[in-house]
């Protein structure tokens, strides 16, 4: 298929989540996975060189388009409303969620000092973490961990493309 | 020292947690060497603080300040023959603990926030388009007794056919409010019909109703319905 880069380009623009390489495999269906995979390389690299405004992200186990990090205010400017960021006890919340999952709530009001009910909701209301389970002890509490829009949001391949606690700590340094 | 030369700048901290470790930083001194009675002191002094400006003191920080009085005074107290036997524990070591964890947690909601953040500092496409092409149907958010109502007619169409079967499946509800959130993540709406009816047999039916009702209750997901006995439309709740 010589237009494969393009089909595949387009079917990434039109999606509005991550679009898997299994789903771009079900729609060319003779197309072999290695060249979907090579087209989507050859298409990632094209952008980065380009060095525009969009670029296409490996995002979530799947791929997006997005801006750029040097014209993120621009955007934000014509979006008219200042995009409200997670506030630091929220961050502090979904950090002991992403590093400790699948964990329950006790376990991070233990790490944080302080109750969790309202950061957890707003949290699971983002859709950022969601239950993954219920703990078979006592009282059977929930069990939370991170969601595929986290990833999305972060902007991260797989949950090991979280930077390790340590490089954290020597960046804070 | 008096009490005017501290900042009170209590909206900042995040915790009981992050007010010591601010004093710790404030002081410089070292978090594995804590002198505890001045920190205990300049604890106080925030609390006494937060107390006058009647602010919502929440009960965490009054939970730490009694730990650490009691740090404080079992530090004073000569150490006896038994605690001696028992290797000498520095009273500080459990909080010093919980301090560098928090710490370390801290640091990493810190850097999670320097990432460039989809919606904040990179964007995606807008699909301004896809809110147009939904249907102009008015729908109005049902309630546990119309879940009911449906399964119950759901139940019935499915009848009594698996009376005999000797069920092996191992299942859990918390699968199946995996399995459900998987798919509607997926394709993004589901009918309550469409839920129900691949289940097959009777148990899975009710783990599905059961994970359906559980999320519901949590507003992890949302069920509608444009017309009485309609279609119920099932979606996550996100916003």
């Amino acid at each position: 298929m010589d237009n494969l880069k393009a089909i595949i380009e387009a079917l990434i623009f039109v999606s509005d989540v991550p679009v898997t390489s299994s789903r771009i495999e079900g729609v060319l269906e003779d197309v072999k996975e290695k060249e979907i995979s090579f087209a989507i390389n050859d298409l990632i690299r094209e952008y980065e060189e380009r060095s525009g405004g969009i670029f296409l992200k490996e995002v979530a186990g799947g791929y997006q388009f997005r801006t750029g990090e040097a014209v993120g205010s621009w955007v934000q400017k014509l979006k008219g409303q200042k995009q409200a960021s997670l506030s630091p006890a929220a961050m502090e919340t979904l950090a002991v969620v992403a590093y400790r999952q699948p964990v329950m709530r006790s376990e991070v009001e233990k790490v944080r000092g302080v109750d969790i009910s309202g950061t957890l909701r707003g949290l699971l209301e983002k859709n950022l973490i969601r239950i993954v389970g219920r703990k078979d002890v006592p009282g059977r509490p929930m069990i939370y961990g991170t969601t595929g829009k986290f990833l999305e949001t972060f902007g991260l391949k797989t949950l090991s493309d979280l930077p390790t606690l340590r490089e954290f700590k020597e960046l804070g340094e | 020292m008096t009490a005017g030369a501290y900042e009170i700048k209590l909206d900042i901290f995040e915790g009981p947690l992050d007010l010591l470790l601010y004093l710790i930083r404030k002081n410089e001194v070292d978090i594995y060497d804590i002198p505890i009675a001045l920190i205990t002191r300049q604890y106080m002094k925030y609390i006494e603080a937060m107390k006058s400006l009647n602010l919502d003191l929440a009960g965490e920080y009054l939970v730490l300040a009694a730990t650490l009085t009691h740090i404080k005074s079992r530090m004073l107290l000569p150490v006896s023959e038994e605690d001696e036997k028992e290797g000498d524990v520095d009273p500080r070591e459990e909080l010093v603990k919980q301090l560098l964890e928090y710490k370390t947690f801290k640091e990493a909601a810190l850097g999670l926030d320097r990432m460039n953040i989809l919606g904040r500092d990179v964007f995606g496409r807008d699909h301004a388009g896809e809110e147009l092409e939904k249907e102009e149907q008015t729908l109005r958010e049902i309630g546990i007794f119309e879940l009911v109502e449906a399964f119950r007619r759901i139940s019935l169409d499915i009848g009594q056919k698996d009376l005999m079967e000797i069920d092996a499946e191992k299942m859990s509800l918390s699968d199946r409010i995996n399995d459900i959130v998987d798919e509607l993540e997926r394709r993004g709406e589901l009918t309550f019909t469409d839920l129900l009816e691949d289940t097959g047999n009777r148990k899975r039916l009710i783990y599905t109703f059961l994970a359906i009702l559980e999320l519901v209750k949590l507003r992890i997901i949302k069920a509608y319905q444009a017309i009485p006995y309609g279609t119920i439309r099932i979606c996550l709740a996100r916003k």
